[in-house]
């Protein structure tokens, strides 16, 4: 507090003000008029505020952004072929399934909470779909909506249990990791594996299905036009409202900046097949949690009660509403990111889900930058994060390292990135930005 | 805050009016008779020792748990608040100790929980620009309504909550112990801040063991002690003295029987004809 002890309490105070005083403030943005607040001036100041925020432990997804460059230098000096086009485009489609699957994790880990069963989620999804559209001969888009249902189904127990017992989570996802495991072989029966047709839709767009060049380069337009129409409106409300607001050159910077992040790699994928459509599902799964997430009540509320339960609490949110729903979109999200995988393998068998599905998913949320503590992350976490991963995955790859090696390190980048949560997490708290 | 904008002049009209209020939890008698009277316009602190009946008090105006007896008054109708929700459609918004903001969230965030506004998504512009009104109102210091709560001083952290409780437009607003983990600058804030809640026309009910803060903020002061109403003081004509006597019940205690019985016998050693049992308090004797 600066407030000078020697000013006498009284209430007029304020305004008694000098006019002059009153003049000067009615220039000022309602939310620049503290003089305390550090003023970035011009593109200099912003870059300086933007290291002062770095240096307080508000880190964002920088870290992420300079490991994924630093990846990707080192793979393509180690073996050329891993930026060409080709392989590219496999890791874009590499990342679908389970950054799917991460967006879930993503959701979760905001409440402070963890699924652990998510692989076998999937799992138990893609053997739902192959029994049910090749064994039974259900017409797929029934099959699929079996998948989903019973992905959105266990979740909901997941949140019944937690909110109904208060058991913690990591315990119920654990049995549930085991469980749905086992239902999962039960469902695939003696077999163990099951080939679903290649000339089904699901396995065509998940490996054959690619975007037209010219729609990608219309959608990456729309995109950036979006982003900037959005920020116009927002900059002229808060313009109208009396607030500060960003400054045209700065949208456009900012625009241009989007459209070339999309657009460069968009053109460089259209150099062999070009985006899949599995991947633009993926990323429009992104955008669209992320704006719930940010823009309504309900994402509102998820923050809040990943902030303190409590005070959610008080306030009126429903906070046994947000852990159903919470619990439910992820274990939706998992079936969906199965059934992505089983379109892409064309089959499902007893290793779906297995292996090493489950920690990717969970590694690449918390790559990202959703925090094991709750209450920070974003939708695009799940996004970075899972490029992240499978960068790693398919360089190692591509040097014919053995999936020892490959578990180690991956093992090795998850340690790092919760070591880096948790020290910017110290920085934020001494800096006062916890 | 239309409430806020315009400041009411200095009618005290009574608001809520709590009658021989009797609350148990198992054998404990927590409150037994309890009155209180709040008045619009007007800081009532309510003071007394650990175990006194004030939280348990503030929970069944604030709807945490009901009373046993006794009746509430809103006006000249007869009330019953048994839930947070018939709290606040009485106009009554309670700060707690704990304040309960969520430190992740920025001040806006805060201020507007479980209350955003806008239709489907979240109208951010119309809450930042209420939000700077709000605070402005209460001269709140804020250097940015957009940094986490995490970054604010605990006397900043305390404003935010108190500007919360004003977001419904209350009549009354009870702040439990708001000046306990502050230092003296930012006390001295928050205490600015009451009084500008009392200019406003508002109803405020302090809770607090700090003396000095109650006698500079407070008009009225209502004991309690034992779950008991023990005494209630104009501010303006008690002293210090008086208030602890109040709250400790310094007429009748421990200490003061102790006292009294070492006067006693020494006069009956002096009058050498009385035995030694008169020591006894008075009560006790047969």
């Amino acid at each position: 507090m600066t407030t000078p002890t020697s000013t006498p309490p009284s209430a007029g105070a304020d305004d008694t003000a000098p006019p002059t005083e009153t003049v000067r403030l009615a220039a000022v943005a309602a939310d620049l008029q503290d003089e305390r607040l550090i003023q970035p001036h011009g593109i200099g100041g912003t870059v300086r505020a933007f290291g002062r925020r770095v240096r307080s432990g508000d880190i964002g997804s920088l870290p992420v952004v300079i490991g994924l460059i630093v990846i990707w230098v080192v793979f393509s000096l180690l073996n050329p072929n891993f930026l060409s086009s080709t392989n590219l485009v496999n890791l874009t489609l590499q990342c679908a399934a389970v950054g799917t699957i991460s967006v879930g994790i993503v959701l979760v880990l905001l409440l402070g909470e963890i699924d652990l069963s998510v692989g076998s989620v999937s799992g138990l999804s893609a053997a739902i779909l192959a029994v049910s559209f090749v064994n039974l001969g259900w017409p797929l888009p029934v099959s699929l909506l079996a998948s989903l249902l019973t992905g959105m189904a266990i979740g909901l127990l997941y949140g019944f249990l937690y909110t109904r017992f208060g058991v913690p989570s990591f315990v119920i996802t654990l049995a549930g990791l085991l469980g749905f495991l086992g239902l999962q072989l039960w469902v695939l029966g003696s077999t163990g594996s099951i080939n679903i047709p290649f000339d089904s839709w699901i396995v065509q767009f998940a490996q054959q299905w690619f975007l037209p060049d010219w729609l990608s380069y219309v959608l990456v337009v729309l995109t950036a036009l979006v982003y900037a129409a959005q920020l116009f409106v927002t900059a002229n409300r808060r313009a109208a409202a009396g607030l500060s607001a960003v400054p045209a050159t700065s949208i456009v910077v900012r625009s241009v900046f989007l459209l070339l992040v999309l657009g460069v790699p968009t053109w460089y994928l259209n150099q062999t097949r070009g985006v899949g459509a599995m991947f633009l599902l993926f990323l429009v799964i992104v955008v669209v949690v992320n704006f719930f997430l940010t823009r309504t009540r309900w994402g509102r509320s998820v923050y809040a009660v990943g902030g303190n339960v409590e005070a959610a609490r008080r306030s009126g949110i429903n906070v046994t509403g947000v852990y159903l729903s919470v619990f439910m979109l992820c274990s939706t999200f998992a079936a969906l990111g199965g059934i992505l995988a089983a379109g892409r393998l064309a089959a499902a068998n007893q290793g779906s889900g297995g292996g090493d599905t489950n920690l990717n998913a969970i590694a690449a949320a918390v790559i990202g930058g959703a925090s094991l503590f709750g209450g920070r992350g974003s939708a695009f976490s799940a996004l970075l994060g899972i490029l992240v991963i499978q960068s790693i995955s398919s360089g190692l790859t591509l040097l014919n390292l053995d999936s020892s090696i490959r578990y180690m390190i991956t093992g090795a980048v998850l340690l790092l990135a919760v070591i880096v949560d948790s020290l910017s997490r110290r920085t934020r708290a001494s800096h006062g930005r916890a | 805050m239309t409430v806020l904008s315009t400041p009411e002049t200095h009618t005290s009209e009574l608001v809520l009016s709590l009658r021989g209020i009797d609350k148990n939890f198992g054998a404990v008698q927590a409150l037994t008779a309890i009155d209180l009277d709040i008045y619009s316009g007007e800081v009532v602190a309510l003071v007394g020792d650990n175990g006194a009946g004030k939280s348990t008090l503030i929970k069944i105006l604030a709807g945490v748990h009901p009373q046993d007896g006794g009746t509430i008054t809103s006006g000249d109708k007869r009330v019953s608040i048994n839930n947070p929700a018939d709290s606040n459609n009485l106009g009554i918004a309670t700060v707690y100790q704990d304040l309960a903001l969520c430190d992740n969230l920025d001040v806006v965030a805060n201020l507007y929980l479980g209350h955003e506004l806008g239709r489907g998504t979240i109208n951010e512009v119309e809450m930042e620009k209420r939000s700077w009104g709000l605070l402005r109102q209460l001269s709140a210091r804020i250097p940015s309504v957009r940094i986490p709560v995490a970054s604010l001083s605990g006397g900043q952290r305390q404003t935010v909550a108190i500007a919360r409780s004003l977001i419904g437009e209350p009549r009354i607003v009870i702040l439990d112990e708001p000046t306990a983990a502050l230092g003296v600058a930012q006390t001295a804030e928050v205490l600015n801040l009451i009084e500008r809640l009392r200019e406003r026309g508002l109803a405020v009910v302090l809770i607090s063991h700090n003396m000095a803060d109650v006698q500079a903020v407070a008009d009225r002061i209502v004991v309690l002690r034992l779950g008991r109403n023990n005494g209630e003081f104009r501010v303006a004509d008690v002293s210090y003295e008086d208030i602890i006597a109040a709250i400790t019940g310094a007429s009748d205690n421990a200490v003061t029987r102790r006292a009294q019985a070492r006067v006693d016998s020494a006069d009956a050693a002096a009058a050498a004809s009385e035995p030694i049992d008169t020591a006894l308090p008075e009560e006790d004797r047969p």
